[in-house]
């Protein structure tokens, strides 16, 4: 029996015969062969929306259905590549049809024709169960790709072939399963529906953190591997900055990068950037452990909410390797718009400023898909997700936010007042927060310092009550508070410019390793404790803030390299003098 | 196929019923009123009726007069260099007496997007001659910047200023054009930007779109697609660096409003359609610059804030895709400030790839971060004098005001035919910045304030 079409409505089609398909099906639209999904069926007809521009479709054009949901091809081949949010790469795209993506356009997720060279790990004999390591390519010279048995599979090798270069249809090794008899052969690749998750022995509990070299987030607000975060801000306060940061410096070993309804530029400059920066740790190119997945805002709004999944989907192949991988979302925002424009179209009906009903639970079950976890193989790797959020009208109280706010654990509030100020990363330390603390109370004191907590805690106090002395400046002004608060106000203004701000664009304050940030903190609460010694002895504020050493405190940034482990003996001594210099006067 | 009547009609959507018609989802349709002949588009299908939405108005029509012909294409625009001088509507048809124009090529109106693969990061700064852009918002080839202003703000006179100066700038030496599309805006405006690329002498390199004020709504939406094909068509065919002016932004989200609630489409916020981000987006992120090519596409959209309201769905969504945004104020333009550019909230989100040492100077991104620093604590001093009363302040807090002041006055302020360089900028900016001790300019790097930080006596700035 053939499905037609038998309404158009933009990318919302209804189709005749709802019964030739299954619900969230893949299926090809039209003599172009648009591609589309099934998300509605009755007996007689089914809902159908499509990944590309519908002009030009026709009543009664074939519906083909394909027989397997939404689908994203997992092999080698994957890493340091751009796709769009069906995981069709751009560059072959570009090939095909220039500088602009025409609708219908085909191209193969991954390279079929490029020769892998493999390592095979299995024998005639050896019996595999699901998920388990069975060879392994260099991917990139970061990246070893270890190929897996699909989950649903497990069996007897049978036959295997020998080391050497194959392509990734090419069969390696075959199975049988005793049970059924069936045979399955093993190729490089495997394809999984994006929208379920990839199965897992266990979730384990966050216990290290994700380091990503930028201070307020590693020590004031740090988030663990396989945890949740999210980044609110209103426009140009940041978002897109600071995860750009974080998928170049955070110590995960691959990032997935998901341009979601954004600029085309944004995605055009991680390219760019990221294939000239070299990863710290290893030296060679940002690109060689990144996956970028660009649907910019103007491309196909289904697509745009299918960019999620997909990249969700890449990201737990590689975990389930036993890496850590970060996922970015640039931004969540537009997935849920995209999410509201579909159910518009649906005509369903809309609960809180037009978004649909299930708004929350879409989202509960994208950021649970994160999380540190005991592999089927019995390997362990985490899924970090680090979600933009662009709230409308920079208002925080809205849908998106608040639904987000409820299943991440790490909330990093962006401030335009900070922004404005450009002082970036433009986080707004009291409105921010994070759920991690006890997890990692123990990673830090172990492996940093045991002092490391308490200096933390110090900091955020510091800042804490300078803003409660602000808004009693303001009222007020500066010159009527007594000694001890201004002093306040001078060590946190040192905070703030010395330590919560960082220069993305300066060489190396652009990344600090968690030893810095420590003594930094120590020279800073060192620098404190003497000023309040010598307001003890009855010197004003006025006098000791105009010394130098202030200015010098806070440039530590700029003047001490990250592998400096020392410096802050020099520093003590400085403000030792300091305060032998002040104490006679 | 022609098609004789129809079932329904309303004031901008036709329906036809059982046609056994093979329309097209996004078709021409051409509708034929007794001699006069209006364009319209397919929007919807169903099995029993096709809803067309109808270009201009429906006033005349009635049920029978009425012949209906499929044309069987998308809406497309010819396109050669010639168009380059002309002026159309807002449909596309020329308005200026010359005739229909030879073309070379007919492109869909609805291009596709840009591969972000195919992209070139805009790196090369645009000189506007005006001090508040070029050093804190610095408008860069390719970016899209739009003005976010209020009604009865002269964003009108700083977009022809913008033009002015450009053309004059580092634009010259090179193939350049501008793409200007009205949409719903008043006629003397439209008028008064063909005066003043009549002053500048760029008039032969306009191409002009109008849709003014009267003109029907549904015309409006096309408007901006036909610039925006024909600028793409100059930059990426004919390698010209095209600037397009679109104004009123308001205008063409109101129309889509309009449209969306006629065809009783569920609403989000204010009562606009969920997809005003999508739409608004497809227009905006045809700017940029691609590898295969040497020209651009730089956008500066216009649009007036309801209510001066930067919060409002349409000046919001758009900063989500714009690449930075210059906002003006009221209360600037009171104080007899212009250009009345509220810098604060501005931003150009490419500036920081476009200046400094190979660019414009070292120094530039340092001291554009002190000037909003300052700026900020400007703002907050005279939060605080306006309860303690200026005389309270401290000494470090009066000179504060004087800097807001002479900042407000000296940098901010420009005559509307005054161009300054972007250097003498610079240095103006450092001028103003010696008001204020060295101490308090925690922004800059220590090597560049050794260099360039002198005191500036008082007396320098009258005020």
């Amino acid at each position: 029996m053939k499905s037609k079409i038998s309404l158009i409505n933009s990318n919302i089609l209804n189709v005749t015969n709802g019964d030739c398909f299954k619900l969230f099906e893949m299926v090809y639209i039209g003599k172009n062969k648009f591609i589309g999904e099934v998300i509605e069926i009755d007996k007689n007809c089914a809902v159908i929306q499509v990944f590309e521009d519908t002009s030009g479709l026709k009543l009664d054009d074939e519906v083909y259905p394909t027989g397997e949901l939404m689908c994203a091809e997992l092999g080698p081949g994957i890493i340091s590549n751009i796709f769009d949010g069906i995981q069709r790469p751009l560059i072959s795209i570009e090939k095909e049809s220039g500088i602009f993506i025409s609708s219908g356009v085909r191209a193969k997720s991954l390279d079929e024709e490029k020769l892998w060279t493999v390592k095979i790990l299995k024998k005639i004999g050896d019996s595999v169960r699901p998920g388990d390591i069975v060879a392994e390519i260099n991917e990139t010279e970061l990246i070893v790709n270890k190929i897996m048995i699909s989950p649903d599979i497990e069996g007897k090798v049978i036959d295997a072939k020998d080391n050497g270069d194959y392509k990734i249809s090419d069969t390696i090794l075959v199975l049988k399963n005793n049970d059924s008899n069936k045979i399955f052969e093993i190729n490089l690749k495997q394809r999984w529906p994006i929208k379920s998750q990839r199965p897992f022995l266990k979730k384990i509990d966050a216990r290290e953190p994700l380091i990503t070299g930028q201070r307020v987030i590693d020590t004031l607000f740090p988030i663990a591997k396989g945890g949740v975060a999210a980044v609110p801000g209103g426009f140009g306060t940041g978002k897109t900055m600071t995860q750009h940061q974080l998928a170049k410096w955070s110590d995960a070993d691959i990032i997935v990068y998901i341009g979601c309804g954004e600029r085309g530029n944004e995605m055009t400059q991680v390219l760019e950037d990221f294939s000239k920066l070299k990863d710290p740790k290893s030296g060679k190119m940002l690109m060689q452990r990144t996956v970028l997945i660009a649907n910019t805002s103007n491309m196909p709004v289904a697509a745009r909410e299918a960019s999620i999944y997909t990249g969700m989907t890449l990201a737990e192949y590689y975990r389930d390797m036993g890496y850590h991988v970060a996922v970015m979302a640039d931004s969540t925002s537009r997935w849920a718009e995209a999410l509201r424009e579909l159910s518009g179209r649906l005509e369903e009906m809309p609960a809180e400023e037009g978004f649909p009903a299930y708004l929350a639970s879409k989202l509960a079950s994208f950021y649970e898909r994160a999380g540190y976890v005991k592999n089927l193989n019995g390997t362990e790797g985490s899924i970090s997700v680090i979600g933009a959020v662009s709230p409308q009208g920079g208002d925080l109280s809205e849908p998106v936010t608040q639904n987000t706010k409820r299943f991440v654990r790490c909330f990093w509030a962006l401030d335009k007042n900070l922004a404005y100020a450009r002082h970036f990363p433009a986080i707004n330390w009291s409105m921010s927060y994070t759920e991690y603390l006890d997890d990692l109370k123990n990673w830090y004191e172990k492996n940093i310092d045991s002092d490391f907590w308490n200096c933390r805690s110090k900091i955020l106090s510091v800042l804490n009550s300078e803003s409660e002395l602000l808004d009693i400046a303001k009222l007020i002004g500066v010159d009527v508070l007594p000694d001890d608060q201004k002093l306040i106000l001078n060590i946190a203004w040192v905070i703030r410019l010395g330590f919560v701000q960082q220069n993305a664009y300066h060489n190396f304050d652009t990344c600090v390793p968690l030893e810095k940030q420590l003594n930094m903190m120590k020279v800073i609460l060192y620098l404190h404790e003497t000023c309040k010694k010598l307001l003890d002895l009855g010197l004003p504020v006025k006098i000791l803030s105009n010394h130098e050493i202030f200015e010098e405190v806070i440039n530590i940034k700029y003047k001490v390299d990250n592998d400096d482990k020392f410096f802050f003996d020099k520093y003590f001594k400085k403000i030792d003098n300091f305060y032998t210099e002040m104490s006679k006067k | 196929m022609e098609f004789l009547g129809f079932e329904k009609v309303n004031s901008s959507f036709l329906i036809l019923e059982n046609l056994n018609s093979s329309a097209s989802f996004g078709e021409m349709v051409e509708i034929k009123i007794k001699d006069k002949k209006k364009l319209g588009k397919v929007v919807e299908i169903c099995r029993d009726k096709i809803i067309v939405q109808v270009f201009g108005s429906n006033e005349n029509i009635s049920v029978n007069n009425t012949v209906v012909k499929f044309l069987e294409k998308q809406m497309e625009i010819k396109l050669s260099e010639e168009i380059l001088g002309r002026i159309f509507d807002g449909v596309g048809n020329p308005i200026d007496g010359l005739g229909e124009i030879y073309y070379e090529t007919k492109i869909n109106i609805n291009n596709s997007a840009i591969n972000p693969v195919s992209r070139l990061y805009p790196r090369n700064y645009i000189q506007t001659g005006i001090s508040s852009i070029d050093s804190l918002i610095t408008l860069i080839r390719g970016q899209k910047l739009p003005i976010f202003s209020c009604d009865g703000l002269p964003h009108n006179q700083l977009a022809a200023q913008i033009i002015r100066q450009a053309s004059l700038g580092n634009f010259c030496e090179e193939k350049f054009c501008i793409v200007f599309a009205a949409m719903g805006i008043k006629y003397d405006i439209a008028e008064y930007f063909k005066k003043s690329f009549e002053e500048s002498g760029v008039l032969e390199k306009v191409v002009m779109f109008l849709n003014l004020a009267d003109d029907p709504v549904a015309e409006r939406l096309i408007t901006p697609r036909l610039a925006l094909t024909t600028a793409e068509y100059l930059a990426y065919e004919k390698n010209i660096n095209v600037l397009v002016i679109m104004t009123d932004i308001t205008s063409y989200a109101e129309a889509l409003r309009e449209i969306s609630s006629a065809r009783e489409e569920v609403p989000s916020r204010k009562g606009y359609p969920g997809y005003l981000y999508s739409e608004l987006a497809s227009l905006f992120e045809r700017a940029g610059i691609v590898k295969k090519s040497g020209g651009s596409v730089t956008q500066i959209p216009i649009l007036t804030m309801p209510n001066d309201d930067i919060t409002h769905p349409i000046p919001d969504l758009t900063g989500y895709i714009t690449e930075g945004q210059i906002v003006l104020d009221r209360l600037l333009y009171q104080k007899n400030i212009y250009p009345p550019i509220n810098i604060l909230p501005s931003l150009s989100r490419l500036m920081k790839d476009g200046i400094g040492e190979k660019y414009t100077r070292e120094d530039h991104q340092d001291l554009a971060n002190q000037l909003f620093s300052c700026y900020v604590k400007v703002q907050d001093t005279r939060a605080l004098s306006s309860v303690i009363g200026e005389d309270e302040l401290n000494e470090i807090d009066k000179n504060y005001i004087f800097f807001g002041k002479v900042f407000e006055k000296y940098y901010l302020n420009q005559d509307k035919f005054e161009t300054r360089n972007v250097l003498d900028t610079l240095e103006l900016g450092w001028k103003i910045l010696g008001l204020l001790p060295k101490s308090e300019l925690d922004r800059i790097k220590i090597e560049l304030l050794d260099k360039y930080y002198s005191v500036t006596d008082f007396k320098y700035f009258m005020i």
